[in-house]
């Protein structure tokens, strides 16, 4: 094959889930999982009944619960009537419409980004869409998956298939080693400070390197699920022997001879050596320190020995103005020692048992510090069982952290777990956003779950290292 | 996809919301997600910055009496990024928004409107700053948004904007709610299904 005239994964699922292209140049493309919540579905299960249509596939979509549920008191009806109102929603329209369902009373409910994987549902050379931006999580696996909106949740539900336009593909290479105390959050916040919130509109990034390929499969999820926050409507890592090893035994992946097939078919999918990429990036993983945001945007991230940046630096001075108007600090100053009130670890960003282990590592033998309330969200039912097998919910109790049910909690606030007033939020999630953590005051310090456990320890912003002599 | 979805004109008064990045917990907060349907998302686009906590106005372009029923909304880079939830357009569009002009957009964000039939269409930043200067001081000013023509026109002014080929393709046709387009493939998804190795469980 001639130099760069190689498919890249991206290339060759999209190949092989065109149906056509339709008469408005969008190419229909078949969508192999679609995974499904209470939050953005209930108006499009009523657009089908107002179609008259049924699912066209129901064996592929899978549905759970996971925005609004409360982490503490689970029983129902629920205290918030609004949340049992969309809960009960949910649970009619999959009962009617015949999908597989993981409710709070099941060992398999979860945030729908962490269970999607946990399952063995989630599998290379797959398309999977859901109506949840970060579903980008899922191309960790090799998987070309899409955050999506009501409508196109009908459309999946009614069709199996999304009219969509093709992306570009960005490679970015992680080269050489991280230091301790660096993890894959800081590997993400890094590349979205670097190429910007909105560097990969009409990108899919491909995620490689050295850094990339010896992660862990928990590791690349984290990565692939804030490539929206850089604007990249997918990211994807190739599937190699990491994601067969994980896959291997799970209840939804094939067993025996069909998973010897399946890793043909997974290998298969990956991108050429010699694979042709719209643009390349590189970046040195070893220059990458533990990172914190400063602002209101995921881009606006320092490593955590730097300074506050002056707003001049930036293309948007006034932007960054903003966001110093919300956070209420200075530029030029440290971020080192920002005073926090609230730590947050959970979210589909950092909510595994990785993630918990890293923090509990951290948390162990210590005390949060008086005044700071401290919360550990388990992604999923699952992952909470895991986590007291080995006995991570006694080390974060006895440091003074409550120990919740599995959900999507802080990262959004739609159940009780919210900032109040002007609160500052150390958090493992993936948005800084203004009220996004459910106070229209409240501030969002985003960075990795150890980093949040060593911020809970010390009521304010310190460099986790400190923690690992 | 008949005459009455053909989506080739949107005309009326403008209102800006100037800045960068806006993301779409601005445009709808979280709370408002838990309602079953859409239908009430009109009272809430960019909520927390109209209102105080205490529900009292804020000053903000879209309470501004000299912008009610303006129906073109101008907008800077990256508009509606973040979230997927499509309760950001809805909430603009049952405010009585039907159309946006911006620098840029996000991916989703994009995608959702189109779906809904509510264009989104780019300037460079400078004609974008002109535009947003006219709608400020001359709020009864009318532009006419021509899909077909991919112009703005206002007063004797007139200019041309980027939108996505495929984009303009869905709203001029009338097609943007694929849903009876892709289910007319539905024969045809079968036949891509059952080739796909996945889809019968890699049993040889």
């Amino acid at each position: 094959m001639a130099q760069n005239s190689g498919r890249t994964l991206y290339d060759k699922i999209w190949q092989s889930h065109t149906i056509e292209i339709l008469p408005t140049g969008q190419t229909q493309l078949f969508i192999g999982l679609h995974l499904i919540h209470e939050i953005t579905t209930a108006p499009a299960f009523d657009m089908l009944r107002e179609k008259g249509l049924k699912i066209a596939f129901p064996e592929r979509t899978f549905a759970t619960v996971d925005h609004i549920v409360p982490t503490d008191m689970r029983s129902r009806p629920f205290l918030d009537s609004q949340a049992e109102e969309l809960t009960q929603a949910l649970e009619k329209n999959v009962a009617q419409f015949g999908v597989e369902f993981f409710g709070l009373d099941s060992d398999k409910q979860g945030i729908v980004h962490v269970i999607g994987p946990q399952l063995g549902l989630t599998q290379p050379g797959m398309t999977l869409a859901c109506g949840d931006s970060h579903t980008s999580t899922h191309g960790a696996f090799g998987t070309l998956a899409f955050g999506i909106g009501t409508s196109q949740v009908r459309d999946v539900l009614a069709t199996q298939s999304l009219a969509m336009d093709k992306l570009k593909v960005r490679r970015i290479n992680v080269s050489g080693t991280l230091a301790e105390g660096v993890y894959a959050k800081d590997v993400i916040l890094n590349i979205i400070r670097r190429l910007g919130v909105a560097g990969g509109k009409g990108f899919a990034y491909e995620y490689g390197g050295a850094v990339v390929e010896k992660m862990s499969m928990e590791e690349r999820m984290t990565v692939c699920n804030m490539s929206i926050e850089g604007g990249a409507w997918a990211g994807y890592v190739n599937p190699d022997e990491t994601t067969f090893a994980f896959l291997k035994g799970r209840e939804f992946a094939p067993k025996g001879a069909d998973f010897d097939r399946a890793v043909t078919y997974w290998k298969s999918v990956a991108s050429d050596p010699n694979a042709r990429y719209d643009d390349v990036v590189e970046i040195k993983g070893s220059e990458i320190e533990p990172t914190v945001t400063w602002g209101i945007n995921p881009g606006q991230a320092v490593g955590i020995s730097e300074k506050l940046p002056l707003p001049e630096e930036f293309a948007d001075p006034e932007g960054a103005r903003k966001a110093y108007e919300h956070m209420g600090w200075q530029p030029g100053k440290p971020i080192l020692g920002t005073p926090v009130d609230v730590a947050f670890i959970g979210s589909c960003t950092n909510s595994r048992l990785s993630d918990l282990r890293a923090a509990a590592k951290i948390a162990k033998g210590r005390r949060v510090r008086a005044g700071v309330r401290a919360l550990v969200v388990p992604g999923s039912a699952a992952v909470k069982a895991l986590a007291e097998k080995e006995g991570l919910d006694r080390i974060f109790a006895q440091a003074g952290f409550e120990w919740r049910e599995a959900g999507c909690s802080m990262c959004l606030a739609m159940n009780p777990d919210k900032l109040k007033g002007r609160e500052i939020c150390a958090s493992s999630s993936n948005r800084n956003f203004i009220g996004r953590q459910g106070s229209p005051g409240g501030r969002t310090i985003l960075m990795s779950p150890a980093m949040v456990a060593a911020a809970a320890l010390s009521g304010k912003i310190v460099d986790v290292r400190e923690y690992l002599k | 996809m008949s005459a009455d979805t053909k989506i080739v004109k949107v005309t009326g008064r403008a209102v800006a919301v100037r800045g960068n990045d806006i993301d779409t917990d601005r445009i709808i907060p979280a709370r408002y997600l838990k309602e079953v349907t859409f239908a009430r998302m009109g009272e809430y686009p960019f909520f927390d910055e109209r209102f105080d906590a205490a529900g009292k106005p804020r000053p903000h372009p879209l309470n501004d009496p000299k912008h009610k029923g303006a129906s073109i909304l101008f907008v800077n880079r990256n508009f509606g990024c973040g979230s997927s939830r499509e309760h950001a357009p809805q909430a603009l569009y049952r405010f009585g928004i039907h159309a946006i002009v911006g620098e840029s957009f996000a991916g989703i964000f994009a995608g959702n409107c189109v779906m809904m039939g509510v264009p989104t269409v780019t300037l460079g930043s400078a004609e974008i700053e002109e535009l947003m200067r006219l709608a400020e001081s001359r709020p009864q000013t009318v532009f006419s948004l021509d899909l077909e023509a991919k112009s703005l026109s206002f007063g004797e002014r007139q200019v041309r904007f980027d939108i996505p080929g495929t984009y303009r393709n869905a709203l001029i046709s009338g097609s943007w709610d694929s849903t009876a387009m892709l289910h007319a493939n539905l024969d045809k998804v079968r036949k891509v299904a059952v080739r796909l190795p996945y889809m019968t469980a890699f049993r040889g």
